[in-house]
């Protein structure tokens, strides 16, 4: 057990490349912190200084009390899981659960203990005496996590583990995760790509854009407040609708249409204005609304994605799937879900149209 | 691709049977040749018929005090081989999978360098630099020696740049794993990488103990002691006995014998090979 600090840390290849420019954070004990982005981001270069795989340019990490820049992933107190589970080969799964152990000098009844523990929290007893190649990818990766548990580190670091899995399996061992780190109340770091996986997991996101910390917060407070419009269009699925707009007081003119923020004036002149897809809607005749040119839809089931145009601009919109679909529709917005963000650095200006503004009169009962 | 041309599958056996007698037609006759006794050898034809003199000849070659004149007996030189081929075996794989370990996984200056200092030498067979290598052999007063027979034959660079073709495959993963679990770089090399590299070993074995087996040339400048004569030597000699008359019953049988360790070590080894490859572990 024990908090992590990560202090003005940067990576600076050779060359002059910097995958990770001056990254703090603070991680609790026990927290389930998951860092997200794109590839390329640098969320895989800041674990793997962590964990002592890679140097550290600049900066200081700190587990615990100790800063570790200097000292050997082994002795570090951290358990990693591979993507590509890095179990050894040749060993059974049991030799591969028991190699750190053994590499410590743990006690043989210990190391039995903890393995026999690990093997029945994971459900992999029956496979003890298989060779990696003999199991399927799941399988692969209980064991993988197997020894990372067996280690009782401080601190688990997760490198994209799932995402040699198929999807559903996935989903399932997203949520053994999840249950597992709750039981065992382990501080642990989780890199994903995948923003679901980084919306469901975490405690807190930490959104990477560039090498650079675009937003630290809990899943929610990120979702509805993205600091960005990287993070807008990032997290959430889909991505939200970010469409040019003019403020001239407190009205907002995108394209042709004009929405009354009622009094809101968050800024003056071009703004970026982010929406998302749930909070439009297909409005009624006699309501504030923006013209919307149809150009495909796509069935999810529960609801149905209307892709098309406002004005120039595309814009995605989740709606009922019983409603009818027309070339030209209009299309209402709830205007105390939308965020701004500066046209120029694409920042959030902070605060929303307030709630006691004026709603729009409830939509009719299909 | 499937053809159903009956010339054709005729021609390609034939051409199969034609490439098969040539290479197979001279063992054959090395074998009948050594069941027959010298007088029917030296009337200038072969017969192409087993004769009855098997046992006469090879329990002369393997029991006789002296393989031919001023030879030691045939075991004896059977041993040499043994030992030499097994050295230079052993030895080569020893160097060449460490120097591959340092050039894969360590970072130090002139590491391409190095590698490509290796790898040059692969194009310079020992016959290039054998004066060279001879006079510092015999400088480092190792002639007549089981050091100087085998060291110079071991330094060479085909095992390095398979070794390190094999470990660049192996995923950093695994040593990345490997370093968090508590692996040294020693131990990460016996507990896992030779493990992985086992069914390498077993090939590279296969070729460098034939190598060795058959080396002449080496073992002919470094030794003048006939203690030290190896069997590919000691077959030479035989046939340029200087009393005239060449016992070719016995060459041929010692020649016959000279072939069986290689073949047994293919026919041994290949099963664990095969097993190898086709049990994949990464």
């Amino acid at each position: 057990m024990a908090s992590i600090d990560v202090e003005h840390v940067s990576k600076i290849y050779t060359g002059g490349v910097r995958a990770v420019t001056d990254v703090n954070l603070t991680i609790a004990d026990g927290q389930f912190i998951v860092l997200v982005g794109p590839s390329g981001c640098g969320k895989s270069t800041l674990l793997r200084m962590i964990a002592g795989l890679e140097t550290i340019s600049e900066g200081q990490v700190k587990i615990g009390d100790r800063v570790v820049n200097k000292i050997e992933p082994a002795e570090r107190d951290i358990a990693m899981v591979f993507q590509n589970y890095a179990l050894y080969p040749h060993m059974t799964v049991r030799q591969n659960l028991e190699y750190g152990l053994k590499n410590r000098k743990t006690p043989k009844a210990e190391i039995d203990a903890r393995v026999n523990e690990a093997a029945r929290m994971l459900e992999i007893g029956q496979y003890l005496d298989r060779k990696p190649r003999a199991l399927s990818g799941g399988q692969r990766q209980r064991v993988a996590m197997g020894r990372a548990i067996v280690r009782k580190p401080a601190v688990f670091l997760f490198d994209e583990p799932l995402s040699n899995l198929d999807a559903k399996l996935r989903v399932s061992m997203r949520g053994e995760i999840k249950r597992l780190q709750r039981r065992l109340g382990t501080t642990s770091i989780y890199v994903t790509h995948d923003q679901l996986e980084a919306m469901t997991l975490a405690d807190k996101l930490v959104v990477l854009n560039g090498g650079r910390i675009e937003q630290i917060g809990a899943p929610l407070e990120v979702y509805h407040a993205p600091a960005s419009t990287f993070v807008a269009s990032f997290i959430g699925s889909p991505a939200m609708n970010l469409v040019k707009g003019e403020l001239h007081g407190d009205k907002l003119a995108i394209g042709p249409a004009m929405i009354d923020l009622q009094g809101y004036t968050p800024a003056s002149g071009t703004v970026t204005v982010g929406v998302r897809a749930e909070d439009l809607r297909i409005a009624r005749a006699d309501e504030e609304s923006l013209p919307f040119r149809l150009d495909y839809a796509e069935e999810l089931g529960a609801q149905r994605l209307i892709h098309g145009l406002v004005g120039d601009q595309p814009i995605t919109a989740a709606v009922s799937p019983e409603m009818e679909l027309l070339p030209e529709m209009r299309i209402a917005v709830d205007i105390r879900r939308l965020h701004f963000f500066s046209f120029e650095t694409g920042k959030r200006i902070p605060g929303h149209v307030p709630a006691e503004a004026k709603l729009a009169p409830p939509e009719p009962v299909l | 691709m499937v053809e159903n041309r009956p010339f054709l599958t005729f021609l390609t056996h034939a051409f199969l049977l034609l490439g098969f007698a040539v290479v197979a037609l001279p063992v054959y006759v090395a074998v009948i040749a050594s069941t027959h006794d010298l007088q029917t050898l030296l009337t200038g034809s072969v017969p192409l018929l087993p004769g009855s003199h098997f046992i006469e000849n090879y329990s002369q070659i393997l029991t006789g005090a002296s393989a031919a004149n001023g030879l030691p007996n045939y075991s004896h030189m059977a041993m040499n081989s043994l030992i030499m081929a097994l050295a230079i075996m052993a030895g080569k794989i020893a160097i060449s999978i460490l120097s591959a370990f340092a050039i894969v996984y360590f970072r130090f200056p002139f590491r391409v360098l190095a590698f490509w200092i290796i790898f040059v030498t692969l194009m310079l067979p020992v016959e290039v630099r054998i004066l060279p290598t001879y006079k510092i052999v015999a400088d480092l007063g190792m002639l007549n020696s089981w050091a100087g027979l085998t060291i110079p034959l071991i330094a060479s660079a085909t095992a390095t740049f398979l070794f390190r073709q094999f470990f660049m495959t192996v995923p950093d993963e695994i040593l990345e794993a490997a370093r968090v679990d508590g692996a040294g770089p020693m131990k990460f090399f016996r507990d896992i990488l030779l493990p992985l590299s086992r069914t390498n070993i077993g090939a590279l074995c296969v070729i460098l103990f034939i190598y060795g087996w058959v080396q002449y040339l080496w073992p002919l400048l470094v030794t003048t002691d006939t203690g030290y004569y190896t069997l590919m030597m000691g077959m030479k000699r035989m046939v340029t006995a200087q009393d005239g008359t060449i016992p070719w019953n016995f060459v041929m049988a010692g020649a016959v014998l000279a072939m069986l360790p290689p073949i047994l070590v293919v026919v041994f080894m290949q099963r664990l090979f095969i097993r190898g490859l086709t049990e994949t572990e990464k």
